[in-house]
């Protein structure tokens, strides 16, 4: 034992001195350490940056914009003639056509949605749901101009062949197709909503004499509100921002129209069509763009907020 | 009466289901929960092992044994909340005043508007106090306001709770404490008048305070309530109960007065159990 401890003392005492040899050649490693949190802070910064630029470009050549339109033309204008002789630039067109086909989507996405969120999450075997969550979220990955030919080549021509009188662009079928899309979405985000609601408060439910139904939609869907609009809100913005769909779906005529079956034009459509065409810069069409792109940002910025108010609003605290 | 299956009739030589409830004097009340001969499996795990048990109306029966002696198995069985678990099976019966509930026909709904549960945990709903106490009516089609506040009252006050929140009725009920929300629990329960309350180790979670309160509702409760209470809590069993019976690995070892398996058990495991020497 003694020649134990002795090696275990001679050992320390070695150690100790290479610590402190390689601690004195530490100093640059010191500057490295006080370094980092400030390139870390400046990477972090990028997309706080980033959005920033991106705010700023919006607004001043939106401002350039509405020095030669003024702002409340531009939004209580019905007409959008941004080629014409009398160029009339009415942005309402845009705005309808956005929101009628976001509220398509979302009429097509909202119950099939939560309706899949509810089977999986209530009904659903374990092997089920196994093979099916991941099935669904593969439409989730698929890219959206393959959902536009969708519209265009196979549920345009099934809704035309019921309807004859349905044009050969129209917002309907984008608006379902956005919805299709969608639902993977509000399914699988509603879905983990309800799955996070505890078994005690079912089983609490159930007890009562409560049937399965009754208590999925008195006490699990209620309890998982918050999440549920959660998800809604989030497929809102996204319908809101797509492009190509409606791009490709639903022509580009800016129709002031309630009438489904007629092609509108969406914010997100005409900045795609406008910027692929001649617009030269200094242009008051090239502003326009702008101004629609600003309209667009303070939209889903709005949805945003509105998200987080209303899910903090009907959270069911437990 | 006639269905257990002829497969069973050996064991039923073995152990005279019977010969358990003919022990008790003809003079107490009527036999509301009769089980005979009852197995479960979970999946390959033999969890109930021929079970005979009967309770009374307006009794308070308390089941100990250790963790995982299938206790709580069992009285999830009473309302047949024990399907929920993936791969249960059963064989055997339960009658519930004389109805064998256990059949595949036998509406679940209807056994568990009558026999309130408990649960070792409070569960009320994230709604208000006053939406927790009327979602099991409204389930049952009572929609009229008036009848509803007053269900509310009474349920509260049955509970002894009703001072603590008359003034916080809309408030969430996971603003109340732990021993308030068991409470609440057990008002929700009594809110569609049952006949019997199941309580799965109903003060598990709560502190002494609580517990001593929930215990003295119970006395309250068997007044009115035939009351099957599992427990991990001797004392407890001892305190409140009218009968007791023991589990061990699935099996019911003893079903006696509470006194007599307190006092005096027939079998050496009772005693073992309960002078603390395992479990």
């Amino acid at each position: 034992m003694p020649t134990n401890s002795g090696n275990h003392k001679q050992n320390a005492v070695n150690v100790r001195e290479m610590i402190e040899e390689k601690r004195s050649s530490r100093s640059i490693s010191n500057i490295t350490e006080k370094l980092i949190p400030t390139i870390l802070f400046i990477i972090a910064s990028i997309s706080i940056l980033t959005t920033i630029g991106i705010i700023y470009t919006l607004l001043s050549e939106a401002i350039e914009f509405f020095k030669i339109v003024p702002i409340w033309e531009f939004f209580t204008g019905t007409v959008l003639k941004p080629l014409s002789q009398n160029p009339e630039f009415g942005v309402l067109p845009l705005i309808n056509g956005t929101i009628i086909s976001s509220l398509i989507a979302m009429l097509v996405a909202g119950p099939i949605g939560i309706m899949s969120a509810v089977y999986l999450s209530e009904y659903a075997s374990d092997k089920v749901r196994r093979i099916l969550k991941p099935l669904l979220e593969v439409l989730a990955g698929i890219p959206t101009i393959v959902y536009g030919f969708f519209a265009f080549t196979f549920v345009t021509p099934i809704i035309r062949s019921i309807f004859p009188e349905v044009g050969a662009t129209n917002i309907l079928s984008p608006g379902i197709v956005m919805g299709i899309m969608i639902i993977p979405m509000i399914a699988s985000l509603s879905e983990d909503a309800m799955t996070s609601v505890p078994n005690a408060m079912r089983e609490g439910s159930l007890a009562m004499g409560a049937t399965k139904l009754e208590t999925t939609f008195k006490v699990v869907i209620p309890a998982a509100f918050s999440g549920i609009i959660a998800s809604f809100v989030l497929g809102i913005s996204r319908a809101i921002g797509e492009t190509m769909i409606v791009t490709i779906a639903s022509g580009s005529s800016k129709n002031f129209t309630f009438d489904i079956t007629q092609s509108m034009q969406t914010m997100t459509a005409y900045i795609v069509e406008v910027s692929g065409g001649e617009a030269a810069a200094g242009t008051t069409i090239y502003y326009s763009l702008y101004a629609v792109a600003l309209t667009l940002f303070v939209f889903t910025l709005i949805m945003n907020l509105l998200a987080r108010y209303v899910s903090r609003k009907f959270r069911e605290e437990y | 009466m006639m269905s257990p299956s002829s497969v069973k009739s050996k064991r039923t030589v073995k152990i005279n289901p019977e010969a358990v409830a003919s022990k008790e004097p003809e003079s107490e009340g009527k036999v509301v929960y009769d089980t005979k001969e009852l197995n479960l499996w979970y999946t390959d795990t033999h969890a109930l092992k021929d079970v005979n048990l009967s309770f009374r109306e307006k009794e308070v029966t308390a089941i100990i044994g250790p963790s995982g002696c299938g206790k709580s198995t069992y009285i999830k069985t009473l309302n047949r909340m024990v399907e929920l678990v993936p791969g249960v099976r059963t064989t055997g019966e339960i009658t519930y005043k004389g109805k064998n509930i256990l059949e595949r026909s036998f509406k679940v709904e209807d056994l568990r508007t009558k026999v309130g549960m408990v649960f070792q945990k409070p569960n009320p709903f994230p709604k208000s106090i006053y939406e927790n106490i009327v979602y099991g009516p409204k389930i049952h089609g009572i929609r009229n306001k008036k009848v509803l506040d007053e269900i509310v009252e009474r349920s509260l006050r049955g509970a002894y709770i009703w001072d603590e929140v008359k003034d916080r009725l809309n408030e969430n009920a996971y603003g109340l404490s732990g021993g308030q929300q068991q409470r609440l629990c057990i008002a929700r329960c009594l809110a569609i008048e049952p006949e019997v309350i199941l309580m799965d180790e109903p003060t598990s979670a709560l502190d002494p305070k609580s517990t001593l309160r929930i215990e003295e509702l119970v006395q309250e409760l068997k007044k009115e309530y035939s009351i099957i209470i599992v427990t991990h809590n001797m004392q407890q069993a001892a305190r409140i109960s009218d009968k007791t019976a023991f589990f061990l690995n699935g099996e019911v070892i003893e079903f006696d007065e509470t006194n007599t398996i307190f006092t005096n058990p027939a079998d050496s495991r009772t005693e073992d159990y309960i002078s603390g020497r395992f479990g």
